[in-house]
């Protein structure tokens, strides 16, 4: 069975492009119905397909993709109010309860978090790579290395 | 005793591309990017659903690791296709399939029905292959 005799190859193109479009806008309104009727599918017939190839409703996945993007962002010291805008939340609110169901903590706590960490890295980058890669790669051998090896 | 594998390596030829590959082709998560100088980085990512494995993206330079003449001979080897890094299980492989396909990546065999299950096998940017299998290749019934 070769790629063109799998079955419904025609209808696994679409969920498949169906998805990248969530994935490539994102940041803008999407209606979910639109994507379905270009798809040419019923509703329903297009939710049940996505989700059996991807675990999640287009729905459920367009949330995901938000919040993971945000998550993003936000390491990127972006702040939390141009973070939600960023990915396609029009409520402060919304993004940030949203953000906390699925993350298990507030946006505000999680870019908190991400700049003490960022902190840490810049100032000891060695503390964040175990010893026996930095050894390999020769880290150890720079005079500025604040890695000390442990006494055998 | 022995737990569980937390680090292992994909020999790189490149780490931009190879970041690109594995983080924007495959959807694997970035765990770590820290500069370690003006030519290399410890860059490493994990599979979407398995946060506790790091895959270091591990770049074949000339180093205190591979002297010049082995840097070489890796890179030809990796070039050629010699190395598979494992096998890669997805929910369903024809939308994988298609996916990965639409995003650039290139496959050496498409979804394939073999005596063990459906199979493809693709490519890195470096030259590695995986081999990519629905999870139910693996269910106990199915095994040989």
């Amino acid at each position: 069975m070769t790629t063109d005799q799998y079955p419904k190859v025609y209808l696994y193109r679409r969920i498949v492009q169906a998805k990248l479009f969530i994935d490539n806008n994102y940041t803008d309104k999407i209606d979910l119905n639109s994507i379905s009727d270009e798809a040419y599918f019923s509703k329903f017939h297009f939710i049940r397909l996505f989700k059996s190839a991807y675990g999640k409703t287009p729905h459920q996945y367009l949330k995901y993709v938000r919040i993971e993007k945000a998550k993003e962002l936000l390491k990127n010291n972006i702040s939390v109010s141009e973070a939600c805008f960023l990915v396609g939340f029009d409520s402060l609110s919304s993004f940030s309860g949203l953000f906390s169901k699925v993350v298990g903590k507030s946006p505000s706590l999680y870019l908190k978090h991400q700049q003490e960490t960022q902190k840490k890295i810049s100032q000891t980058p060695l503390a964040f790579v175990p010893g026996c890669y930095a050894y390999q790669h020769g880290w150890l051998d720079h005079k500025n290395s604040n890695f000390e090896e442990p006494d055998v | 005793m022995i737990t569980k594998m937390s680090i292992t390596n994909i020999h790189v030829i490149d780490q931009n591309s190879a970041y690109d590959f594995y983080v924007n082709k495959l959807g694997f998560k970035l765990v770590d990017d820290i500069p370690m100088g003006p030519e290399t980085r410890w860059l490493t990512v994990s599979p979407p659903e398995q946060p506790d494995l790091q895959l270091v993206l591990f770049p074949v330079t000339v180093s205190k690791m591979f002297p010049k003449e082995i840097a070489e001979n890796l890179i030809d080897l990796i070039k050629k296709g010699i190395f598979g890094c494992g096998v890669l299980t997805c929910t369903d492989i024809f939308a994988t399939y298609e996916e990965l396909k639409a995003k650039g990546v290139e496959f050496i065999k498409p979804p394939t029905k073999e005596f063990y299950g459906t199979e493809a096998l693709f490519k890195d940017d470096s030259g590695n292959y995986f081999s990519l299998q629905p999870l139910n290749n693996f269910d106990n019934e199915n095994n040989i």
